[in-house]
């Protein structure tokens, strides 16, 4: 009975994991090796490592987060993704995850490459500033967007990195790296049912997209 | 005068019995028992001096060994039997604590070459009838690890629960994780390095020369001459406790401040009140530490090298461990420095361990980990709770978080 009680507690600490981050989850290989890179109050890092056997690790630069983590019993690691990476062996995981935390760093391009080559994939998910919305809103109201997915106004954001599908598609391309999976998703969290990727750039609010190095 | 020197002679001989007959418990190992040590000699017979709070269970699977740091000892959440002064680190460990005793059975031993009843050089030597001095092989950390295992044997205890300590403790926590990793469920390193750098050698080299450049030191054998290196002994405290503090601490509690005075004396008195807070740390200390334990200590942590032992690599030092870390460091530290932590992370990760790490924001500088700091008391919690949960252990019975202890001063 007090052991019921307690796991329906552990339980409610994690909140509702998001559309992205199941989407992350199911890109993953059970049993396989994982470092999630900017991991918040490691609700991805619960769901990997609970429900697909996982082992699972995180990097999350602040301590609320890390101590969140620690004391969920995940394993977290207090830094910062922009410089911290460089010291992680090649190969060390099978996994590397970015969600919703590419545009917060300071060097996009490096940190990416640090995934691909600690990882043997990449999975990234990140908002789409291609989004019809985000572009009418600059384009006719002339004032940095604020949607649901990016309610900060832009003086208060830790988002200084933004890009569109397209131009992540392209920065894969420039870094050698290959899409094995992407998914752009709608208004609702859905993934749309079209892949070109202008319909993508135009409609997903976010994508998700798993990477690997090219031979 | 006459009297404050009768009252320092007095706990000066406390203290020294303290080192023969200590008030805690004590095993001792006879000469069919040595314990081998780096120096290439072996120490037998050898006395242990230890303490444990809260009840082993049934399966022996709660038992968390707490290490000390240089000038620690056994006494970690009861009262130093000379000082008088609560334990080290009660904030931490006691009933309702991070380190529940209505938990986990707590031990904490002194170190071999210490002076609170483990073997050190201020205990007799059974060869000559005389205290060691400086005839007490020296002391490196895997020495003093090794000693606490054969406790540690001694109790019936097969796998430790939780290895913890902070500064030379954090390297005693690491290099039980190197040597017995199938006996160490889960590891506490805090504020500590996997060596020391040459900076940390040369503050200890200031303290070693203080003690053997005062004239009562007798090249060790002050025990028998009737004297003590109290100068020396001093000023190596109050060097080494600048260390423990960060500028901005130091700043904010001192300044420039004059003590009991409203214009400098121009002399060298102790006009600023750091002068007198350091003279206080060094002359309150003489009364519960042995010099030449001071000299064993320091140069333990001189030596200390883990990655050393592995062929440079300290990434081996920790390879396919099934431990889980969790390593603390504190922003402001300079002693151990987070950097110091960080090199002990990227190996444990590149050992492919399970690590967790977390650097505290505080101005305290490396003491950190002996005062009241929220959130790495929250942190030790969250680790043990989870480590606990992961080893079966069941939650504490009857016990409600006691409140958060008063903030301790500098």
């Amino acid at each position: 009975m007090a052991e019921g009680q307690n796991s329906r507690k552990r339980r409610a600490a994690f909140p509702a994991p998001r559309v992205d981050e199941l989407l992350i989850a199911d890109m993953v290989e059970p049993r396989s090796r994982v470092l999630d890179v900017g991991c918040g109050d490691g609700t991805l890092l619960h769901l990997l490592s609970e429900d697909r056997g996982v082992d699972a690790r995180g990097i999350e630069l602040s301590q609320r987060g890390v101590n969140d983590c620690v004391a969920k019993g995940l394993s977290v690691i207090q830094g910062d993704a922009d410089t911290d990476l460089e010291g992680y062996p090649d190969d060390a995981f099978d996994y590397v995850i970015l969600s919703q935390t590419l545009q917060a760093t300071r060097r996009p391009r490096q940190v990416l490459e640090h995934m691909l080559r600690i990882g043997r994939h990449a999975i990234v998910s990140f908002p789409n500033f291609g989004h019809w919305r985000i572009r009418a809103q600059l384009a006719l109201l002339g004032h940095m967007p604020i949607t649901h997915n990016l309610q900060a106004p832009w003086y208060d954001t830790p988002n200084i990195h933004f890009c569109t599908i397209s131009d992540f598609l392209a920065l894969a391309q420039t870094i050698d790296a290959r899409i094995e999976r992407g998914i752009a998703l709608g208004r609702f969290g859905t993934p749309l049912r079209f892949s070109e990727p202008w319909i993508w750039n135009l409609f997903g609010e976010q994508g998700v997209f798993r990477l690997t190095r090219k031979e | 005068m006459d009297a404050r020197v009768t009252v320092a002679q007095t706990t000066k001989a406390a203290s020294q019995r303290e080192a023969d007959e200590p008030h805690s418990l004590v095993v001792r190992f006879g000469l069919d028992q040595p314990l081998a040590m780096d120096a290439g000699v072996s120490l037998a017979p050898l006395t242990i001096a230890y303490q444990t709070y809260g009840t082993l269970n049934a399966d022996k699977s709660n038992a968390i060994l707490v290490c000390h740091a240089l000038t620690g000892d056994q006494h970690v959440a009861s009262d130093h039997p000379i000082t008088k002064k609560p334990g080290w680190w009660w904030i931490m460990v006691g009933p309702g604590r991070p380190i529940d005793t209505n938990r986990y059975f707590v031990i904490s031993t002194n170190v071999v070459g210490g002076c609170m009843g483990t073997t050190g050089p201020a205990s007799l030597n059974p060869a000559t009838g005389r205290p060691y001095g400086l005839d007490l092989p020296l002391v490196t950390i895997r020495d003093m690890v090794n000693a606490q295992a054969m406790l540690i044997d001694h109790l019936g205890i097969e796998t430790l629960f939780c290895v913890a300590g902070g500064s030379m403790g954090g390297m005693q926590v690491l290099q039980w994780a190197a040597s017995f990793p199938s006996r160490v469920f889960a590891a506490l390193p805090i504020a500590t390095a996997a060596k020391h750098s040459s900076q940390n050698i040369a503050f200890h080299e200031v303290g070693r020369q203080a003690i053997m450049a005062d004239p009562n030191w007798c090249q060790g054998r002050y025990l028998e001459e009737g004297v003590f290196p109290t100068k020396g002994l001093s000023v190596a405290r109050m060097a080494a406790h600048i260390t423990y503090m960060s500028d901005e601490a130091l700043q904010s509690k001192f300044g420039r401040k004059l003590q009991g005075r409203e214009a400098p004396t121009f002399s060298f008195d102790a006009d600023f009140q750091i002068e007198n807070y350091l003279r206080h740390q060094g002359t309150s200390f003489v009364d519960r530490f042995d010099a030449n334990s001071y000299l064993y200590v320091t140069r333990a942590c001189d030596y200390f090298d883990l990655a050393a032992d592995y062929g440079g690599s300290l990434a081996l030092a920790f390879k396919g461990t099934k431990t889980r870390f969790c390593v603390v460091s504190f922003q402001s530290d300079w002693l151990y420095t987070t950097a110091a932590s960080r090199a002990i992370v990227h190996a444990l990760n590149a050992g492919g361990a399970s690590v967790s790490f977390v650097d505290i924001e505080t101005d305290r500088g490396h003491d950190a980990f002996l005062l009241n700091e929220p959130e790495f008391i929250a942190t030790t919690r969250g680790f043990l709770d989870a480590a606990a949960r992961a080893r079966g252990l069941p939650p504490a019975k009857g016990s409600s978080r006691t409140e958060s202890p008063e903030e301790e001063t500098l």
